[in-house]
């Protein structure tokens, strides 16, 4: 196994995926080791009216309890976050979240733009953003940001996706520093949760 | 499109301050900031320098405009069915247990649809007549819309399917007719009720309630206001009477927390124990 070769840390991890996506971020979450430290946020696309059983069906599999924020929580570490149902959640500075109900993003609320883009603002270079199937482009441009922030950008290998609209949108459009099978997704992000433990 | 920075919405904030008497200062910085770029774009500025300067002339109809694109005005009936019907099966009742009349304040109100639905459940409960309705937003372009009532056909169909969840006694259209492709509410719903402007960062108590909602709008503050405007709040209602907030609002962290106790934390209901 290659490794990633990780020099930096890094604040917090932002995920976005939509079609195609459940079971590559369930596969992702119970592949985390419990004491997995550094947050994680993640923005999939759902049904903008039905307000439960989502994050519950994400809990089956994952050894992280993962939230469903309110709006102005504080970010903690070892924390998952889960954007709810007809909200866009955005990352505030001073590490607290923000929910919004402002006008659809690529006909989406949560939008993964929105989300990558107020934590690309916020982290800098310490960021690092995962782009998963999907249908539509939402979360290129958020990509694209994360990357002019100087921070890491990773997509799921089109040809492995189910759907591969989401992470080709932002492959065309900026720089995409590691394009990996799930599993080497997996394997950054224990590389990752190493290295930030050292350092 | 270069990023607006912290210190130029400042400046604006305090243009907008010194010029039209509206202060932003404690509005939630990420959202506040997208509602400026977005101005900024729908009317073609070159710049946040421009919009500043356009401001500084004391413009008061470009206020006006300005003030109805800070603002989001996104909403729907019925929005979270479920609340409704807790609203419907106990809040209300229980309302009634010592009340003859119940009095309600929509604060931020929007274009009016939470009016509605508020309006349609107290009808299927034959209690419009006693309640007293009081429906507050800061921007007199949308409290207009409100009152008219009218809306786009499209937003119906959301409208009907929340309305079926909310397991109201008809059809939804039983409340509304079509006219030039829009859906024109029946106006004797709200007949009874004062639309007006209030703004919740200066605005002071005005009167004293049964039941305030205020969904979905403390959202767009910072917690410093947030405390500022519950503390208000809870000026505004009798003891034992009623709040409600957005579905991903929480009066957990709030500074007046412990004077409320929660009714239901599913839909966000608190009620008001202490003075
Ligand atoms: C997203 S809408 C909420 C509508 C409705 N309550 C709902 O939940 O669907 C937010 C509303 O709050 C209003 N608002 C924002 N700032 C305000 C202020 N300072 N005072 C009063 N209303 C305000 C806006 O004009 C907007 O109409």
């Amino acid at each position: 196994m290659t490794h990633f070769n990780i020099t930096k840390t890094y604040k917090a991890i932002v995920i976005g995926g939509s079609a195609g996506s459940f079971q590559v971020i369930s596969k992702i979450l119970s592949s985390l080791p419990k004491d997995f430290d550094i947050p994680i946020m993640m923005c999939l696309h759902r049904l903008r009216h039905v307000r439960n059983g989502f994050v519950e069906a994400l809990n089956i599999k994952s050894n992280i309890k993962i939230e469903e924020p309110y709006d102005k929580e504080t970010i903690k570490r070892g924390k998952i976050y889960l954007a709810p149902a007809n909200y866009h959640l955005c990352v505030e500075l001073g590490n607290t979240f923000a929910l919004s109900t402002e006008e659809l993003i690529n006909n989406s609320r949560p939008s993964i733009d929105m989300m990558l883009q107020t934590a690309a603002y916020a982290y800098r270079d310490k960021l690092v953003g995962i782009l998963l199937s999907g249908a539509n482009k939402d979360g290129a441009l958020g990509m694209k940001k994360i990357h002019d922030r100087g921070g890491l950008t990773l997509v799921q290998d089109p040809k492995e996706c189910l759907i591969d609209t989401m992470p080709s949108s932002a492959i065309k459009i900026t720089e995409i520093d590691h394009v990996l099978s799930v599993n080497r997704i997996i394997d950054f992000l224990l590389e990752l949760h190493k290295t930030c433990k050292i350092a | 499109m270069q990023e607006i920075e912290i210190t130029q919405l400042r400046t604006l904030v305090d243009i907008v301050k010194k010029n039209y008497d509206y202060d932003f200062s404690n509005y939630a910085m990420s959202s506040f900031r997208r509602r400026i770029q977005r101005i900024i774009e729908l009317y073609k500025f070159s710049s946040i320098e421009a919009l500043c300067e356009r401001l500084s002339t004391g413009d008061e109809k470009f206020f006006h405009d300005f003030l109805s694109e800070i603002t989001v005005n996104v909403t729907e009936m019925f929005r979270d069915p479920s609340f409704w019907r807790e609203l419907r099966d106990n809040v209300i009742p229980n309302i009634l247990l010592n009340n003859k009349n119940i009095s309600i304040w929509h604060a931020g109100c929007s274009s009016g649809e939470e009016v509605f639905s508020m309006a349609i459940l107290l009808k299927e409960m034959d209690l419009l007549d006693r309640a007293r309705i009081v429906a507050t937003d800061i921007d007199t372009a949308i409290l207009e819309k409100a009152g008219q009532g009218a809306y786009s056909l499209k937003n119906m169909e959301l409208n009907q399917k929340n309305y079926i969840r909310f397991q109201g006694n008809f059809s939804l259209d039983k409340y509304y007719k079509e006219e030039n492709n829009k859906a024109v509410m029946d106006k004797s719903l709200v007949e009874g009720v004062q639309f007006k402007a209030h703004n919740l960062v200066e605005g002071a108590s005005f009167s004293k309630f049964d039941l305030i909602l205020c969904r979905n709008v403390m959202i767009y503050f910072n917690q410093t206001l947030q405390n500022q405007v519950l503390k208000m709040f809870h000026e505004s209602l009798y003891k034992y009477s009623y709040l409600v907030v957005g579905s991903k609002e929480s009066l957990i962290w709030c500074e007046i927390a412990n004077k409320f106790i929660v009714v239901s934390n599913e839909e966000k209901i608190y009620k008001k124990v202490k003075d």
